[in-house]
């Protein structure tokens, strides 16, 4: 029956190019803008460590003073030197990491390359094990290094390509901001997207060239990126002191449950009490403890943007919808006479009801195929335009499937109406009319 | 013409009808907000920055390694850069209006222990700033060379409350000086920063633009006397005639590294250029949404005509008759015309409604103003236009219908 079915439905969209044209460029619109605005919305807002991104947290705190106090308010979204600092030496945490974000200059040994600026990543050695970072070559450092301020480095896959053409760099040295740093390892393929733990640097596409440990960084004076947020007489220098009122450092921190998780959070508050009795918190224990997601969501990392295009994208396809529905409508009411022949002749309404879905169907498939390459298209463009996710905006397996079954539902329930409509017809009186 | 017909025919396909309404109610609505959409997008990329945009270009620069002698280095840099030919002006500076990329901002209070601070406003400072970025002194006078304080000897003493060798003097653009003493004189009043610093108001200076987060007021700027170094992320800022200013730029920078070659190029660019990245992502978006409202104007036509061609083919019949009964073409091309008309009628009216009600979904996530009336009118004109002018082929053909097609039988 199907087959009969799907070929009847051929039959009939054949007989009326035009209509059938129309229909098809209709959903094959729709669902091209709808998919490229879900693509990216879906790319934007994918779960940068599935697997671990439950247990990974960033713990809030509010050192600030009573400037501008608003209860209820959040806390800033970094920590300061020394918060982070005591929260780290606390170790309440299956694994904690303290970090920022730097930007230093590399001096390759080969003088065919002009120096350049790599964005780095100032961290303690917890990094690595806690967000599953990926080695191709060598390893991480340890704690020893951190307490030793040592004079090593890890770099990206990419810098390792475009310094030592792929090898195994291992044990070789790298000259950063004038300093000779020895490389322990080599990153496999990193890339973190959304950049999850620094958002004050680029949200997406910001993945670092070189990671070196916090205390080195700190030695060498190294330069700080990302910013500040100061209160008080906090100023706003670059790289702020140490002891500054300024919030300028990612803390995170692994939590492998949900009881842990609640320990850590009473944990922060007793940290707040204790600063405050010790007079460097001014303000009551207010704390946050939020998961990666969570915390994504609160930072509203995907751009505001971005959302207002996909819901822009579904209204757009909503509106081709109802077309489709009006034009399919046209079309099964023309067909009155040779439906009502069918009923005469015994076909249960049913079986007509199946016969018209079907015919909507098979739009909807060629609209969903026309579609996808629209939504290529689409993604092209999206692909070009400046913003720094762009170069992620791809189609991935999933959601090419979505694209077809998205067309083929859309165009069935944009069917449902006419065919319920024209299988509802007296066949007498169409014959009749004949 | 008399409507009455038109409605009866209209009541015997409700469905098809109300579907066709729907759909011009909901395009109507989507194309009145996706205006308004694009026009605030146009509107922000047209926020003057206050200073001489087609007349300025930036150099900076990264460093490798510590350089004790940067100050001595600044005066030098600045001192040749103004001994190249076509070069009018030269400043280091810590930012640039309209650059995103903000680098100073400060909280203004009115009084000392104030609880919540006044107005966040971007902060500048640099050598030479005002003249060389060409922002008008309205009121007031420059800083005198005396009252520049190193940003090195400032940020220290800022840190340890030393009030000495911390800057006494501030320039305030009109946008702030507005906004703190509406209606007075600004000039010689104090302001507080951090933990109550004092300055006075010696200028007010024309409208300067924020380098980013322009919701926070666009103009809210004020300028500090404090010299800074390329080394502390400031940048060469150098003034032109626009017809040069590529050629200067060249030799500009050509000059200064021939001063010290040990310094990476980090921007290169003229203002316009600045300016032209700065606002990148707000012309995506309404390219972006010229194209959905196209699309979305071409398949409503393209529906209202496939529907119309429908009706037009099913009463071929009946326009025979009436064609046969005297009527002429004129009167059946009209009756489709009204026939349209009214069906937009409707679907605006409707479209109005849920216009609006868009726009309040938008005001409420995404901080939009009120739809302004004006787009109403806007997109119901449009609908009417891409209505008749979807209609008018398939009511064409219905008037070319011979009145003879009443005498044959199907």
């Amino acid at each position: 029956m199907f087959g009969y079915y799907f070929d009847l439905a051929l039959r009939s969209l054949r007989r009326n190019k035009a209509l059938t044209a129309l229909m098809v460029l209709a959903i094959a619109l729709g669902i091209g803008a709808s998919m490229t605005t879900l693509t990216v919305l879906h790319v934007l807002s994918g779960d940068p460590l599935p697997g671990r991104s439950s247990t990974l947290y960033a713990p809030q705190l509010d050192p600030r003073d009573m400037g501008d106090y608003q209860p209820h308010g959040e806390p800033p979204d970094r920590v300061t030197w020394i918060d982070g600092m005591n929260l780290l030496q606390a170790k309440r945490a299956d694994r904690q990491a303290l970090m920022t974000g730097g930007s230093v200059a590399i001096q390759p040994a080969q003088s065919a390359l002009d120096p350049f600026y790599e964005t780095a990543r100032y961290t303690t050695a917890d990094f690595f094990p806690m967000f599953g970072v990926p080695f191709q070559y060598g390893h991480a450092w340890g704690t020893p290094e951190d307490a030793a301020s040592a004079a090593v480095v890890v770099i990206s896959g990419k810098l390792n390509d475009k310094l030592f053409g792929g090898r195994d760099s291992s044990g070789r040295m790298l000259r950063v901001e004038g300093r000779a740093l020895r490389i322990i390892g080599v990153l496999g393929d990193w890339r973190p997207n959304p950049h999850f733990y620094d958002l004050n640097l680029k949200s997406y596409g910001g993945d670092e060239g070189v990671y070196l440990p916090l205390s080195t960084s700190q030695d060498l004076h190294l330069a700080h990126l990302g910013g500040a947020d100061c209160w008080g007489n906090g100023g706003d220098g670059a790289t702020p002191a140490h002891t500054a009122p300024c919030v300028w450092m990612q803390f995170w921190v692994q939590l492998d449950t949900p009881t842990q998780a609640t320990a850590y959070r009473q944990f922060l508050i007793h940290y707040s009490q204790e600063q405050k009795s010790l007079g460097r918190f001014q303000r009551p224990p207010n704390v946050r403890l939020r998961n990666l997601m969570q915390w994504l969501d609160y930072e509203q990392v995907v751009p505001g943007d971005v959302r207002l295009q996909t819901w822009l994208a579904l209204g757009f396809l909503l509106v081709c919808l109802v077309n489709t529905v009006g034009l399919m409508l046209a079309k099964f009411l023309r067909r009155s006479a040779e439906l009502g022949v069918r009923r005469a002749l015994g076909a249960s309404r049913r079986a007509l009801f199946m016969q018209l879905l079907m015919e909507s169907g098979v739009v909807g498939l060629a609209g969903g195929l026309g579609g996808l390459l629209l939504a290529y298209l689409g993604l092209w463009l999206v692909r070009r335009q400046p913003a720094d996710y762009a170069p992620l905006a791809h189609l991935d397996g999933a959601m090419l499937v979505m694209t077809l079954v998205l067309a083929v539902v859309a165009s069935l329930l944009a069917g449902v109406l006419p065919a319920w409509r024209a299988c509802h017809i007296t066949p007498a009186l169409q014959l009749k009319s004949n | 013409m008399d409507i009455r017909p038109i409605l009866s025919t209209l009541h015997r396909h409700k469905i098809t009808a109300c579907l066709l309404i729907l759909q011009i109610a909901l395009t109507c609505a989507i194309v009145c907000n996706g205006v308004f959409l694009i026009n605030q997008r146009l509107q922000r990329m047209d926020i003057p920055s206050g200073i001489a945009d087609h007349e300025l270009s930036q150099i900076k620069f990264a460093y490798i390694g510590d350089r004790p002698d940067a100050y001595a280095q600044a005066q030098t840099d600045l001192a040749t850069l103004r001994q190249i030919a076509g070069v009018q002006a030269a400043a280091l500076v810590n930012q640039l209006p309209l650059s995103g990329y903000s680098m100073s901002n400060s909280g203004i209070k009115l009084r000392p222990q104030q609880q919540r601070t006044s107005l966040e406003v971007a902060s500048y400072y640099g050598q030479n700033l005002l003249a060389t970025l060409g922002v008008r002194l309205i009121s007031g006078r420059d800083f005198q060379p005396d009252e520049l304080v190193d940003l090195k000897t400032a940020l220290p003493a800022l840190h340890s409350d030393d009030m000495k060798n911390l800057p006494h003097t501030v320039i305030i653009d009109q946008a702030v000086a507005v906004r703190l003493w509406p209606g007075q004189n600004a000039l010689g009043k104090a302001i507080y920063f951090g933990n109550d610093i004092p300055m006075q108001v010696v200028g007010v200076s024309s409208p300067l633009a924020r380098p980013d987060s322009l919701q926070m007021g666009a103009q809210n700027s004020i300028v500090f006397p404090i010299r800074l170094t390329a080394t502390e992320g400031g940048s060469y800022v150098i003034r032109t005639t626009t017809g040069d200013r590529e050629q200067v730029l060249k030799s500009a920078l050509a000059a200064l590294k021939r001063l010290d070659p040990n310094r990476i190029v980090l921007e290169r660019r003229t203002y316009d250029e600045l300016r032209h990245e700065y606002f990148q992502d707000d012309r995506a978006m309404a390219g972006m949404l010229v194209g959905v409202i196209a699309a979305l104007l071409i398949v409503t036509a393209l529906g209202i005509a496939g529907l119309a061609s429908f009706w037009v083919g099913q009463r071929r019949r009946a326009i025979g008759v009436r064609r046969a009964l005297g009527a002429t073409r004129g009167n059946i091309l009209h009756y489709f015309q009204t026939e349209n008309f009214l069906l937009a009628t409707i679907g605006i009216a409707l479209g109005m409604v849920l216009a609006y009600g868009i726009n309040l979904l938008l005001m409420l996530h995404y901080e939009l103003p009120r739809l302004p009336v004006i787009y109403f009118p806007v997109g119901a004109i449009a609908l009417w236009l891409i209505g008749q002018l979807a209609v008018l082929g398939p009511a064409l053909r219905a008037a070319a219908v011979p009145p003879v097609v009443a005498m044959r039988s199907v």
